[in-house]
């Protein structure tokens, strides 16, 4: 996929999401690669409060609302459901939060991965609830403070690896994105697209709101978040992992930590060993 | 042509699932629902079955996965009991708010805690206010006509809300008995193809089951309730239907017996019906005046139906095989405020029996209509544990 076959057509306007959230940019990204052809899923969290309220409807495809615990095993359904009708060709794609995606919704994720009906299943990672007003989640980072884990009592455990939850499944394939990386977002997107089975994609989405920057710097607290080394662009396909994005250049995470507030309280012993846990990483997927 | 065979009603309501024509199953062990899910199982792998069985992982995905093949456009069908219809809980009351013509069989059981795997009613009734049409049975026979005729009464435009047939753990689930299973072809012509209002439909793109506020919000449960009301004609009238195609009739809300001239009646719900005909037939034989109903829809209640059943008793035994705790029995009291409007109305006397799988032998029935027909009517209404 290149920029310029990106479609201009916007399947997705018009919601309530704050100033700058990066969630209704990763879904209308997702809308430009799946088209018309496609329904969603989406449960409790931030989209469906922003987008679900009757009569608005700001979804041009058909799309659901469902309960935060049930959005893969509905995906499972309507896939079976497409699949006796000769539909099979239909994208069925969940769109989850964090929360939705590693806390609640992770039994049913892995019961669906399991049944191994076709679809993509695509978690905006915002790494808290924060349409619930930012509590911490599985996915929230070693030392971010959020209304649940606020001060001196940051989150104190690191962020579930829920790429090799998936990949531990046998998933046919499974990826991580961030939103500042719209190319390399939708080429997952496209790939999932074409894959017979169940697929994941975990998309990191900035947000303004729940992680204390201004609203039109999401797209660079991203790349600050892959060039740190915080977060990486990976796949996972034929039992293997690979990296689809380097950094040139890598970036002292304390910048990162910096550009934001909820790592404020961390000292500068702590931000060095998460520097030193960082720098000692092996490659993706390694132990 | 049907055949007739020696079969429990867990086995009649799978060849129920299979007639019905449903297309997706999901479904997830628990005693005593399994041995549905296992002879649907069997059919597909036999191949007398076209459909898709979700392996779900829990209870609270079967219900949901059934609602995606919904969404999808086609029939779907799932069975569950106790602990795995409470897991669902949540899932329920969003079937039927979205408005989904699910049909579910509970193979009712006990709650836990104590642990019990046997059987009560107390699973079914915790889901009383979840919003879906609920109807106990008494046989297997009984069971598996109530899953073909639910699938008409879910389906119904008028309708359009889930159903749930409950059948007794054990008594009813693991008993073999005579089942007539009907032909192919002649449940089709009972119960047409699926459907649906809408769909989640690429090339009409609607926002389905989404949120409301306020007034919008209202307005829809408003509607949830109305089409409550009109399902207890639409129940009468798949039965009635049902009778003129396979020739067994049971009542529509309830079944009236011998309940002409009554001064006592007894009502009971699901498989214990069958030793209170027995009781009430042996009374009749020594001259009292005592009568049974059958409750078959719990909801929507038969508030009218019961009204005119009971207004010329002195009293209503009522057996409840579940307790609204620091209340009484559920029945006991939906019955009472059913004949709240009756000018004199009769004393209602509830019982609270049959828990954890524990029997009701006839001689406690008997006891019941005893004191029932002991009492005046205006009597105060009283509440007791049985068989303890």
């Amino acid at each position: 996929m290149k920029l310029k076959e990106v479609s201009k057509e916007e399947l997705y306007r018009c919601s309530y999401g704050c100033a700058g959230c990066a969630s209704v940019l990763a879904l209308r990204l997702t809308l430009k690669v799946l088209g018309e052809n496609s329904v969603f899923v989406v449960p409790a969290g931030c989209i469906s409060t922003v987008s679900a309220y009757y009569p608005q409807a700001p979804f041009f495809v058909p799309m659901t609302v469902m309960a935060f615990a049930a959005t893969a095993a509905a995906l499972s359904g309507i896939s079976a459901g497409f699949k006796r009708r000769g539909r099979e060709d239909i994208h069925v794609v969940g769109f989850a939060g964090d929360g939705g995606t590693a806390d609640i919704g992770i039994q049913a994720l892995s019961g669906a991965i399991d049944c191994g009906y076709k679809f993509i299943y695509i978690c905006y990672d915002n790494e808290a609830y924060m349409n619930t007003g930012i509590q911490r989640s599985g996915l929230t980072p070693y030392g971010a403070t959020t209304t649940t884990t606020p001060g001196r009592c940051f989150e104190n455990r690191p962020k579930k690896d829920m790429l090799r939850i998936v990949a531990d499944h046998g998933i046919p394939y499974a990826a991580t994105a961030c939103i500042s990386y719209p190319l390399d977002f939708m080429r997952k997107v496209e790939k999932a697209s074409k894959i017979n089975g169940p697929t994941y994609i975990q998309v990191l989405v900035p947000c303004p709101t729940g992680w204390g920057f201004a609203p039109d710097r999401a797209i660079e607290l991203g790349r600050m978040a892959v060039e740190s080394g915080m977060w990486n662009l990976l796949e996972f396909e034929n039992g293997e992992f690979h990296t689809t994005y380097t950094p040139r250049h890598k970036r002292p995470v304390a910048e990162y930590f910096e550009a934001q507030t909820r790592f404020r309280q961390l000292s500068p012993e702590q931000v060095e060993a998460i520097q030193r846990e960082i720098d000692s990483r092996g490659a993706p997927g390694s132990s | 042509m049907s055949i007739k065979k020696y079969i429990t009603a867990n086995e009649a309501v799978a060849h129920a699932a299979r007639l019905a024509r449903v297309e997706v199953v999901a479904a997830y062990p628990v005693t005593p629902q399994t041995t549905i899910v296992e002879k649907i199982s069997g059919f597909i792998a036999s191949g007398e079955m076209d459909a898709e069985f979700i392996k779900v992982e829990s209870e609270h995905s079967a219900l949901t996965a059934c609602m995606g093949a919904r969404m999808a456009g086609v029939r779907s069908f799932t069975s569950t009991s106790s602990q795995g219809l409470e897991y669902m809980h949540e899932m329920l009351a969003y079937a039927s708010g979205g408005r989904y013509p699910l049909v579910l069989v509970d193979v009712t059981r006990s709650v836990a805690l104590p642990w019990s795997i046997w059987g009560d009613h107390q699973d079914a009734i915790q889901q009383r206010d979840t919003g879906w049409i609920q109807i106990f049975t008494e046989t297997g026979q009984e069971a598996m006509d109530m899953v073909l005729q639910a699938y008409r009464i879910a389906e119904d435009r008028r309708i359009l809300l889930p159903v749930m047939v409950c059948l007794d753990g054990f008594i009813q689930s693991h008993t073999e008995e005579l089942v007539d299973i009907p032909d192919q072809g002649t449940v089709d012509s009972y119960l047409p193809p699926y459907e649906p209002v809408v769909t989640l439909d690429v090339d009409n793109p609607y926002s389905i089951s989404i949120g409301g506020f306020g007034r919008y919000y209202a307005a829809w449960r408003k509607e949830q309730q109305e089409a409550m009301d009109r399902a207890r004609q639409v129940i009468v009238e798949a039965g009635d239907d049902f009778a003129r195609i396979f020739g067994r009739h049971y009542g529509g809300l309830i079944e009236q017996y011998r309940c002409e001239g009554a001064e006592a009646i007894i009502l009971t719900m699901g498989a214990f019906t069958g030793t209170a005909r027995e009781v009430v037939d042996e009374m009749r034989a020594d001259g009292k005046a005592v009568g049974l109903i059958k409750v078959r829809a719990y909801r929507p209640f038969p508030v009218r139906e019961l009204r005119q059943a009971l207004s010329r008793a002195k009293a209503a035994a009522v057996l409840d095989r579940d307790c609204s705790w620091g209340c009484e029995g559920a029945l006991a009291t939906d019955l009472k405020a059913a004949l709240y409007s009756l000018p004199s109305p009769p004393t209602v006397l509830n019982f609270v029996g049959g828990l954890g799988g524990s029997d009701v032998p006839p001689e406690q029935m008997k006891y019941m209509l005893d004191k029932a027909l002991s009492v005046e009517r205006g009597a105060p209404s009283t509440m007791e544990f049985i068989g303890l």
